[in-house]
């Protein structure tokens, strides 16, 4: 926690995001839509030490507080990731995201002929999440698996 | 007592309980009975069941047709013949609505995976998936099942191979799945490294607690089997023809291999058509079982329309 603070200053309202993987603070970001021309203040932190994932990115942005529809998302890329709130320079919430069990449209099956890859058909993609360790999600028509990093790459780009 | 298969879709081997299955041998016993007997049975009639077969089959649809009449119901449908396409002007979704105005039950099949669990969701009467692109199989895999329980006496505690194209064939994915409703002994996995099962099969698998043994050598474990299952392996699946040229003699069951190999009771079985995986000089050994399995497809999909349709006896 001091080293954090050696490298960032404190913000005194806003959000800050803890615990999310190494190299993945521009997933965040840009799943925030934010691209640092809307003027709000933002500190990255990549790839610092950590105890839980061994490292680590921080965001922190000034005057922003992220909604539950982002919070959604951000779990998808962070799993591990906590959401801090804070007011006055200080934490006032702290919540620890959740992956939630079941997604519908977020993610794109892929596999080709998984029936909502058909075109024109009325079907939206739906999956569960598969137990275990790593995040994983299951096409309910499919069966199909999509990795983590496919999940990233969907969501935040090729180039994160 | 076979109240829970009433009204149901019959997406999955995997939406079925042992008990289900039970329900349904009972019932493929006694219509097979009736068939031997060439008993009338008017079951179904004034049922009305589609066959909407989006992707071309013979075997599948001509066994479904055959046990829709001799339960007495009316049969209406489609096949797509090979190399057209019924998607050009109407959609999926449209088409199913469609049978489901007609008709009490639809049977489909269609290339996209997952086709048969979205029509499902649309239609109001039962969906009975015929086989839905790579993935599932399910009245099928109640065949193969109630084929082994037949001949075998049980389904527990046997040595199960399955060859072949574990991959993208439903056929022996569905197989795959539904031998793990059973206590399996060892499930022996036997395919080239580029066609062995998929994650979600194998995720399965590990979640039930099935003891599975995957190799590439039919050679090594065919002496420990009780039933072998083959199922092709098409050339369209290698990228490199060599490469098939290479493996497919090995996957090739022979009337030597078993008499030299094979446990005295093994029986070897096949979801049909067969190309070239099993030699015909096996059709008059005591391991065949491919042809007594086809047999079985009409009992007990008889016993599969009749249960949903909630109309057995
Ligand atoms: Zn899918």
């Amino acid at each position: 926690m001091v080293e954090k603070h050696l490298l960032v200053s404190r913000i005194e309202k806003g959000t800050v995001i803890d615990h999310i993987p190494a190299g993945r603070a521009l997933a965040v970001l840009k799943l925030l839509g934010i691209t640092g021309r809307e003027g709000y203040r933002v500190a990255l932190v990549m790839n610092v030490e950590s105890g839980r994932l061994g490292k680590k990115d921080i965001v922190k942005i000034e005057g922003v507080y992220v909604d539950e529809e982002h919070a959604k998302k951000i779990a998808l890329v962070a799993p591990e990731a906590t959401l801090n709130r804070i007011e006055n320079y200080v934490v006032v919430s702290k919540k620890k995201l959740e992956p939630p069990e079941e997604l519908e449209g977020t993610l794109t099956c892929t596999n080709p002929t998984c029936i909502t890859r058909k075109p024109r058909e009325p079907v939206t993609p739906r999956f569960y999440r598969v137990r275990g360790k790593k995040l994983r999600y299951q096409c309910i028509y499919c069966s199909t698996i999509i990795s983590e990093e496919e999940i990233v790459r969907q969501l935040a780009g090729e180039h994160v | 007592m076979h109240g829970s298969w009433k009204g149901r879709d019959v997406i999955s081997i995997l939406d079925f309980s042992r008990d289900d299955l039970d329900a349904l041998y009972y019932l493929a016993d006694k219509y097979l009975e009736k068939i031997q007997n060439a008993t009338p049975l008017r079951t179904l009639e004034g049922f009305v069941i589609s066959l909407a077969f989006f992707e071309p089959s013979t075997r599948t649809r001509m066994s479904f047709e055959t046990a829709a009449k001799r339960l007495g119901a009316g049969v209406i449908g489609f096949t797509a013949a090979a190399g057209t396409s019924l998607e050009k002007g109407e959609s999926y979704a449209d088409t199913i609505r469609m049978l489901d105005g007609y008709s009490d039950l639809i049977v489909l099949r269609h290339k996209y995976e997952g086709a048969a669990r979205f029509a499902a969701e649309i239609a109001k009467h039962p969906v009975v998936n015929g086989g839905d692109g790579k993935q599932h199989h399910p009245t099928q895999a109640f065949i193969d099942l109630y084929t082994i329980r037949r001949l075998k006496e049980r389904l527990e505690g046997l040595n199960i191979g399955v060859l072949g194209d574990l991959r993208y064939g439903r056929a022996a994915n569905s197989f795959i799945l539904g031998t793990a409703l059973y206590r399996t002994n060892t499930l022996y996995l036997i395919s080239p490294p580029q066609l062995r099962m998929r994650d979600e099969t194998r995720i399965i698998l590990e979640d039930l607690g099935v003891r599975f043994y995957e190799t590439e050598s039919l050679e090594d474990v065919v002496s420990d089997l009780d039933v072998l299952y083959v199922t092709r392996i098409q050339k369209e699946r290698f990228p490199d023809l060599s490469e098939y040229e290479k493996v497919k003699g090995s996957y090739r069951v022979t009337r030597r291999l078993l008499e030299t190999r094979a446990k005295p009771d093994l029986i070897v079985m096949h979801p049909l058509p067969r190309v070239d995986e099993i030699s015909y000089d096996v059709d008059d050994t005591r391991y065949q079982a491919y042809f007594k399995q086809a047999y079985y497809g009409v009992p007990v999909r008889m016993a599969v329309l009749s249960l949903v349709l909630g109309k057995e006896g």
